[in-house]
C-alpha cells in the first residue's frame, strides 16, 4: 500500500469527540458537500467570472484581454457619474429621514401608553409584502397627475398641481417616498425588537433626572439604538446602490437622466446593448463602492456595541 | 412611565397616520382592480369598490396566460424556499455544531457573497443558461436560486444555541449523525425554518431583474414580470385589468404571511439583531 493510500484510511478513520461518544470526521463534509457544489456553480463562479470578464471585451465568440480600459470607459462616463449622483441624493437624504421616521414608529410602537399594538405593528409591516414591481404600479396611478390622490391632496392643501414625472426634482422625491414606503415599517420592527432589549430601569432613572421627552429620546434612545441604526443605515445604503426596479417602471430614469441609478446604467449597457465587459466593470466598481460606504459607516459607530 | 394625555394623543395620531399610509396604496390596488379605466382615470379620484372587477379579470385573461403565470410564481417560489431551507439548515448545522478543517475559510467565503450584491453574479449566470439552452425555461428561474448565503448564515446563528445535551443523548442512543439532524434537530427548530421560508418566499416572489432578462415566453413569466410587461410604455395601456392581476397576484403572498407573521417577525429580530 502507498502511503498516500495509507494516509486516506487514517484520514477516513480519524473521529471528531463529543464527550463518551466520536462520529466519522468526514461526517461535516457531507453535511456541506451538497450545498458547496451548487454554491460554487452558481455563486462563487459567477462572482469571479464577472471579475474576469470585466478585464474583456467579451463576445460569446471569443474575448479579448483589454485590460482596465473597461473600468477607465466607466470611470470616464458623465451618465454613470450622473447616476451615482442621484443615488447620493437618496443616501444622503432620504435613507436619514426614513430611519428617523423608523425610529419614531419604533418608539410609538413601543410605548405602554398604546392598546392593540399587534395590530399596529401588522399593518404598519404590511409594505414589506408586496413586490416592488406591484407597488411601484400602483404609486403610478397615486402621482399621476391629472388624476392621482397625491395632487389631488396636495389641491385640497391649496398648492397647484404637481408633474411627478416631468420635473427633475419631483421625479426624485417620487422615487424618495416609495422607497420610504415601502422601508420605513421593516425598519421600524427591527429597531423596535432594539428598543426591547433596552432595560426600562435606563428610562426610569432619565425621569428622575428631570430629562424631558425630546432630550429622551435624543440623549438615550437613539444612542442605545445605535449599534441597530447602523445596521440599518448599511441594510439601505447597500439597498439604495442597487436600486433598480422602482426607477425602472415609474420614471425609466427620467425625466433626462434625473432618476437613473448605477442599477439602472448597469441594465442598460449589459443586458440591451449586451457589452458584457462594460457591464462586469461597472458592477465591480458598484461592489466596491458598496464595501468602502459600509466599511465608513461601521469605522464612524465605533465605540458602540456592535456585534456582527 | 405614566403618559401625559397630549402624549397619549400624538401617539395614536402619528400611528393612524402611518397605517394609513401603509395600507392604502394596497386597499388603492383592490380599489383600482373593480373600476373601468374612465373610473380610474376620473377627478377626483375614486376610492370606493366599482364593479368592473370580473370585466378586468376577463380582460386581463385575454392579454395574459394570468392563471399559469400566477402558478409559475407559486411553483417557483416554493421549489426555491424547500431548496433554500433544506440546505441552509444542513450547513448551519454543521458551521455550528462540528469543528472541521477548513471551517472557518468556508464560512468566511459565505459571509462575503451576503456582502456582495446579487447583480454581480447576473452576467456570468445569463451566460451559463444561455450555454444550456435554458432560456424561457423553469430551471432558468430555479436553478440559480437553491441555495444562498444569507440563509446559511441565519441558520447557523439559530443552531448555535440547540442544546448540546439534546445531540449528546442521541449519540449515545447509537443514532447516527443524520437521523439525528432530522429526527431530533429539524424538528425543534421548525419556527426557524418558517422564518428563513417566509423570508425566502417572499423574496423569490419579488425576484424581477431575473425573469426581465431570462424570459419572455408569456407562458414561463412571473406575476411581476407579467405586470411588467402589461404595464410597459407604448402599449396601449388598460389599468383596470393590470389592477386586476396584482391584486390577485398579492393573494398568495397574504395567506403565507398571515400563516406565517409570527415566524416572520421573530426571523426579522434573528435575522438582524443577532446577525
Amino acid at each position: 500500500m502507498d502511503p498516500t493510500q495509507a494516509g486516506k484510511r487514517a484520514w477516513l478513520h480519524r473521529r471528531l469527540k463529543f464527550g463518551s461518544v466520536s462520529v466519522p470526521a468526514w461526517i461535516p463534509y457531507a453535511f456541506i458537500l451538497p450545498f458547496f457544489v451548487i454554491f460554487c456553480v452558481f455563486m462563487l463562479y459567477p462572482i469571479v467570472d464577472t471579475f474576469i470578464i470585466s478585464f474583456e471585451n467579451w463576445s460569446a465568440s471569443g474575448s479579448q484581454w483589454v485590460g482596465v480600459h473597461n473600468y477607465r470607459l466607466v470611470l470616464t462616463d458623465p451618465a454613470f457619474w450622473t447616476s451615482l449622483l442621484n443615488d447620493a441624493f437618496i443616501l444622503l437624504v432620504q435613507v436619514p429621514i426614513m430611519l428617523f421616521l423608523a425610529t419614531l414608529l419604533a418608539v410609538a410602537l413601543h410605548s405602554k401608553a398604546i392598546r392593540f399594538k399587534w395590530v399596529f405593528r401588522l399593518l404598519v409591516f404590511f409594505p414589506v409584502l408586496v413586490d416592488a414591481v406591484t407597488y411601484t404600479i400602483a404609486f403610478q396611478l397615486i402621482f399621476n397627475t391629472n388624476f392621482g390622490i397625491l395632487n389631488y391632496l396636495i389641491h385640497l392643501v391649496g398648492f397647484g398641481t404637481v408633474n411627478w414625472t416631468g420635473n427633475a426634482w419631483a421625479a426624485r422625491i417620487s422615487i424618495f417616498m416609495v422607497v420610504t414606503w415601502r422601508w420605513t415599517g421593516y425598519n421600524a420592527i427591527i429597531l423596535l425588537s432594539g428598543l426591547q432589549s433596552i432595560p426600562e430601569e435606563l428610562y426610569e432613572s432619565a425621569v428622575v433626572d428631570g430629562a424631558g421627552r425630546v432630550k429622551t429620546f435624543f440623549k438615550l434612545t437613539i444612542p442605545l439604538l445605535r449599534p441597530i441604526l447602523l445596521f440599518c443605515a448599511i441594510l439601505s445604503t447597500v439597498g439604495t446602490l442597487q436600486l433598480f426596479t422602482e426607477p425602472y417602471i415609474l420614471t425609466a430614469g427620467g425625466p433626462g437622466s434625473a432618476t437613473e441609478t448605477p442599477m439602472l446604467y448597469l441594465y442598460s449597457i449589459g443586458f440591451q446593448n449586451y457589452n458584457f465587459g462594460l457591464a462586469s466593470a461597472g458592477t465591480y466598481i458598484l461592489t466596491t463602492i458598496i464595501g468602502i460606504l459600509s466599511y465608513l459607516q461601521i469605522r464612524a459607530s465605533k465605540g458602540g456595541d456592535y456585534h456582527a | 412611565m405614566r403618559s401625559p394625555f397630549s402624549m397619549k394623543f400624538l401617539t395614536y395620531a402619528f400611528l393612524i397616520v402611518a397605517v394609513v399610509v401603509s395600507i392604502y396604496p394596497i386597499y388603492w390596488i383592490y380599489v383600482a382592480g373593480t373600476l373601468s379605466d374612465g373610473q380610474i382615470f376620473h377627478y377626483p379620484p375614486s376610492n370606493w369598490f366599482g364593479s368592473h372587477l370580473v370585466s378586468n379579470v376577463k380582460a386581463l385573461e385575454t392579454s395574459m396566460p394570468v392563471w399559469r403565470d400566477l402558478a409559475n410564481s407559486i411553483f417557483v417560489s416554493g421549489i426555491t424556499t424547500v431548496s433554500v431551507v433544506f440546505f441552509s439548515s444542513m450547513v448551519g448545522y454543521a458551521f455550528a455544531k462540528y469543528q472541521f478543517w477548513g471551517k472557518s475559510f468556508l464560512f468566511f467565503v459565505v459571509l462575503i457573497t451576503i456582502m456582495i450584491p446579487i447583480q454581480t453574479t447576473l452576467i456570468p449566470l445569463f451566460i451559463i443558461i444561455s450555454k444550456l439552452h435554458w432560456q424561457n425555461s423553469y430551471q432558468a428561474l430555479i436553478v440559480p436560486f437553491l441555495v444562498n448565503g444569507f440563509g446559511v448564515f441565519f441558520m447557523r446563528q439559530q443552531m448555535q444555541s440547540f442544546p448540546e445535551q439534546l445531540l449528546e443523548a442521541a449519540r449515545i442512543d447509537g443514532s447516527n449523525e443524520f437521523r439525528t439532524f432530522f429526527r431530533i434537530v429539524v424538528p425543534n427548530v421548525l419556527p426557524s425554518l418558517a422564518a428563513l421560508g417566509i423570508l425566502t418566499f417572499l423574496q423569490q416572489w419579488s425576484n424581477f431583474i431575473w425573469p426581465l432578462v431570462v424570459i419572455n415566453d408569456r407562458n414561463r413569466f412571473t406575476m411581476p414580470l407579467m405586470l411588467q410587461q402589461l404595464d410597459q410604455p407604448g402599449n396601449v395601456i388598460h389599468y383596470g385589468p393590470i389592477f386586476a392581476g396584482a391584486a390577485i397576484g398579492l393573494i398568495p403572498l397574504m395567506i403565507v404571511f398571515v400563516c406565517l407573521q409570527r415566524y416572520f417577525i421573530s426571523g426579522m429580530y434573528n435575522g438582524s439583531v443577532k446577525g
